[in-house]
């Protein structure tokens, strides 16, 4: 039902930013996302960071892929365009789009099946090229809108609703990000939006490729024992079995915890994920070191989140392709036609 | 045996091995004929290989100007061994066969119907050069000038030539001079100079150009404002992207701030390239792709996207034979089903049909106007025969008052005005609906685009009249299309005929030619060059007006005449299809034997019947 709108009315008190606008402002349509849904969060997460940076909501273009998360740029900025692509390409339309105007602010939005799998290459190269973006990628380790076969973010041994082993590697997006030059990463959970919505600040603010993956729990095909990265966590803890209260759709978790501390906070899915804030001697500058540092410890059945690499003074695809500094979108006959002169000139010599 | 004969009426064939460096040499050979006032249309034909195989250049010298492929060859120049068997097989009768006579070869591996020319090219060159590239280079160069002896090549245009290609590297020029001379010099003292066939000056060139469609085509995305360019390399249309990227560095870089007027990405795949051309499009930048029939399939997810969310997108297609990885050096016109009904559901996609490098590139400047007017995919559909290859053409010409149509949008004004905006709402009555770039107006103007179906204020619904009201307006808006798509050309032949000839695209250079000779064996035809889907009314009245017409094009499946059975609801017994998709370009031989075959036929019948009624 994302064509009902949400009533504009508001508390006459609620706080404005820099721009007079309140977090209202950046809302959009009503969620048709399963109640208790993890992107829910991610959303309001993306309302508050853009609200709290005071961001002129028509000057972000939001972009999607196909699946849950994608559907979810309608449900925030309803003052941004937005598009809805096709599956896994949202990284070459976010590129193209970002090409023709350099000016407007780049969300691009993407689950782990559009981005980990059918968008893969596409999710490399975009990181390659360095397009000044915001990629966050929802990841809940499922396919939800097909109803719960697994995608290629979920772990080796790790079990379906229906029961299914997951015998396939599954594919972390920050390690393959960092590898392929993003420029700013950052991995955390939809349940804590006190680590999240600085996180997004921090990409929306970056002048190159930023990457999130948030980890987003699906309410309705990954809440159940076995699933996903907590499968062996949870068997050898036997502390998530108590969670499936959720499945009924109640308030999300949340966690809260201070730096260097290593925390483990149950998803909805009844798995434990252990997210370690970064240390405050973690080196998040260096990228070889944020890619040991993330895959041992996931070898120790820890998640890593929070900002693991940035390199402030990044550039991007415009500064390697030496576009001139006005939105191309912008030029016109007299800056792009060289004219009929030109053409005479031209022709003279091909005879 | 009785020696060919003629002045500036005769086809010359290289057999060459790829990476020889023969092109040049043999471009050069080419461009001293038309230097002489002489048409010549050369052709590259040329395997998927960088180093080794097989590779021919063919040039037709036609004083009347024939641009076609003709068949067969009067002089071979047969360089390379591996095709020497099939090399001479292919020499018309009376024709000439020169080779390099270093390696003696014998008597059986020649014909008697063929004067033979023998040269002892590498013997020369052994004895000149003591690199062994430039043994082999300047060979190249040496046959050249031992050919400007034989044919009677004015060798100053051939030194003019030379002069320009190393302005400025003096060093390449001098030694090059001394090769076409070296091979002049001995032609003129061991050969019988010059040959029956001989090249005459002459004044029929005029001002016309010589240039490779992918140039052409190329310089109409930058005239018509393209932007964004992203593209896969793909034979035979990469070229169309570097000669973008040639010509961007030319006339697109901004001169007080060094700075680049455009942005063109190599992409990962034709997924990518497409996909950044709806993103660029989406967000008012004018942009391209140019691909080839493989690129296209991978492709068809988007272009279904920008057909239904109604995006422009232009999509140069410079078709190779098909199916699948096909003959990725030959050419066709097998993707005009492909392009046409692109991507599934139902769609329809304009298709661009230039005939020539100057057509392609008046219709990609087009396209980019018509992607923006009808916010939708266009296709220039160019083949490797018009890509690849340097062809003569009208100038290029561009009217300096023209502006860019960039089609219906509202602009920060018009919304701060008010102005009523449904994006799907059709308030003019035509199918096209008005847009708004991102970013333009901070409260007005935002929508979401998506390839779900969608209300006329872009509001996603599944809603079953909802839908067919938007697929209707599409069927609207691709009839409006019609009225800025190029109108077919119109052939009247010289007598009142019941049968006519459709054809379209690089077909055209061979078609004139054989309605010319119809013409003068007392065939009359009316014959209409279709340039472009939808088909306007006139297209199917052309059908619809005569008895019978011929359909010919360069595919096994006869695949325009498919299309206008479909689109015009045509009897199919009055449209028959001529083909020829054996990826050589078409020649006016095959389609005047066909037709004239078909037209016998047509005329036997009534004799038949009438014979039959008497008995």
């Amino acid at each position: 039902m994302t064509y009902l709108a949400k009533p504009k009315l508001h508390h006459p008190e609620l706080p404005v930013n820099a721009l007079g606008f309140t977090r209202r402002d950046y809302e959009g349509t009503i969620s048709t996302l399963c109640a208790g849904c993890g992107h829910d969060s991610i959303s309001a997460a993306i309302i508050q960071a853009c609200w709290e940076l005071a961001i002129q909501p028509h000057r972000v273009a939001k972009l999607s892929g196909i699946g849950c998360s994608s559907k979810t740029p309608t449900y925030f900025l309803d003052k941004s365009h937005g598009f809805n692509s096709v599956h896994g390409r949202m990284p070459s339309v976010l590129t193209g789009a970002n090409l023709a105007n350099r000016d407007l602010i780049y969300l691009g939005v993407s689950g782990d099946g559009d981005s980990a799998s059918i968008g893969l290459g596409q999710f490399a190269h975009s990181m390659r090229r360095g397009v000044n973006m915001t990629y966050i990628v929802e990841n809940n380790g499922v396919y939800g809108l097909t109803k719960g076969q697994f995608s290629a973010t979920a772990d080796r041994g790790s079990k379906s609703k229906r029961g299914a082993l997951n015998t396939d590697e599954g594919i972390d997006l920050a390690i393959l990000a960092l590898q392929l030059g993003a420029s700013f990463v950052a991995r955390s959970f939809s349940g804590d939006k006190a680590q999240l919505v600085p996180l997004i600040k921090g990409a929306l603010n970056h002048p190159g490729a930023a990457f999130l993956d948030v980890i987003s729990p699906c309410v309705a095909f990954n809440n159940h024992e076995g699933s996903t990265r907590s499968y062996d966590y949870v068997r050898h803890h036997n502390e998530a079995v108590n969670f499936l209260d959720v499945i009924t759709g109640k308030e999300e978790l949340t966690a809260q915890y201070g730096p260097g501390s290593v925390q483990e906070v149950r998803s909805h899915d009844g798995s434990l994920l252990r997210l370690r804030k970064i240390s405050e001697d973690y080196d998040s500058s260096s990228r070889i070191a944020a890619m040991s540092y993330v895959q041992s410890r996931y070898a120790h059945g820890e998640i890593v989140t929070g900002l693991l690499y940035v390199e402030p003074e990044a550039g991007d695809l415009h500064e390697s392709l030496g576009t001139t500094a006005r939105p191309l979108n912008e030029l016109g006959e007299k800056e792009l036609c060289p004219g009929q002169a030109a053409l005479e000139k031209f022709n003279a010599g091909l005879r | 045996m009785k020696r060919i004969e003629a002045v500036n009426d005769f086809v010359v064939k290289f057999a060459n091995v790829n990476g020889s460096g023969s092109a040049s040499a043999n471009t050069l050979f080419a461009k001293a004929i038309m230097r002489m006032g002489v048409p010549v249309s050369p052709r590259n034909i040329f395997p998927s290989n960088i180093q080794g195989l097989p590779t021919w250049y063919e040039v037709r010298v036609s004083e009347a100007g024939w641009l076609g492929r003709r068949g067969g060859a009067d002089l071979m120049v047969a360089m390379n061994p591996q095709t020497w068997e099939k090399d001479v097989v292919e020499i018309e009768p009376g024709g000439y066969l020169f080779y390099d006579s270093t390696k003696p070869l014998p008597a059986d591996k020649f014909r008697d119907d063929v004067l033979v020319l023998g040269m002892p090219l590498t013997e020369i060159c052994n004895a000149t050069y003591t690199d062994a590239r430039q043994r082999q280079l300047f060979k190249n160069i040496i046959y050249v000038g031992a050919l400007a002896a034989l044919l009677g090549i004015d060798v100053a245009e051939v030194e003019k030539l030379i002069g320009e290609q190393y302005k400025g590297k003096e060093k390449l020029l001098e030694p090059n001079l001394k090769a076409l001379h070296l091979g002049r010099d001995y032609a003129l003292a061991h050969l019988p100079c010059p040959l029956g066939i001989t090249v005459k000056r002459t004044d029929r060139v005029g001002e016309r150009i010589f240039i490779e469609g992918n140039s052409a085509t190329a310089l109409g995305a930058v005239y018509g404002g393209a932007t964004v360019c992203a593209w896969y390399p793909i034979t035979p249309s990469s070229s169309v992207a570097e000669a973008f990227a040639k010509h961007c560095r030319k006339y697109r870089v901004d001169a007080q701030a060094g700075k680049n007027n455009f942005a063109i990405v190599q992409a990962e795949d034709e997924l990518a390239s497409i996909g950044m051309v709806i993103g660029a499009a989406w967000n008012g930048a004018r942009a391209f792709t140019c691909t080839s029939g493989p690129g296209v399939s991978l492709m068809t997810e988007f272009i279904g996207l920008a057909y239904f969310a109604e995006i422009p997108a232009v999509i140069v297609n410079v078709q190779r034979a098909g199916p699948s990885t096909g003959m990725p050096t030959r050419t066709q016109q097998a993707d005009i089903l492909a392009c046409a009904w692109a991507s599934h559901g139902d769609t329809r996609h304009v298709l661009l049909l230039p005939e020539d490098a100057a057509e392609a590139f008046d219709f990609t400047a087009d396209a980019l106007d018509l992607a923006d007017r009808l916010q939708t995919p266009v296709f220039v559909m160019t083949d490797l025969d018009i890509g690849m290859n340097e062809r003569l053409c009208r100038p290029l010409a561009w009217d300096d008052a023209r502006t860019y149509d960039r089609g219906k949008v509202l602009t920060h004004d018009d919304l701060e005005a008010g102005k009523r905006f449904g994006r799907y709402l059709d308030v003019d009555d035509d199918g096209i609906t008005y847009r708004t770039y991102p970013g333009v107006h901070p409260r007005r103007g935002s929508f979401f685009t998506r390839g779900t179906s969608r209300d006329r204020y872009a509001r996603y619904t599944e809603e079953g009249s909802a839908y067919v009201d938007n697929m209707q307006r599409l069927l609207r808006k691709f009839e409006t299309a019609k009225q800025y798509v190029p109108e077919p050309v119109l052939r009247q032949g010289a007598r009142p005929s019941r049968h006519g000839v459709i054809y379209y695209g690089s077909t055209a250079c061979a078609m004139d030619e054989a309605l010319s000779e119809l013409e003068a064996e007392g065939i009359a035809l009316d014959a209409l060059r279709v340039r472009a889907y939808p088909f306007q009314d006139s297209v199917i009245d052309f059908v619809a007006a005569r008895e019978h017409v011929f359909v010919v094009e360069q595919n096994r499946d006869g695949q325009l005449r498919t299309l206008l059975l479909a689109e015009g609801e045509l009897d199919p017994a009055r449209l028959s299809s001529i083909v020829h998709y054996d990826g050589t370009p078409i020649t006016a031989r095959f389609i005047r034997r066909e037709i004239e075959e078909r037209l016998s036929a047509f005329n036997v019948r009534p004799l038949r019947r009438t014979a039959a009624a008497g008995e």
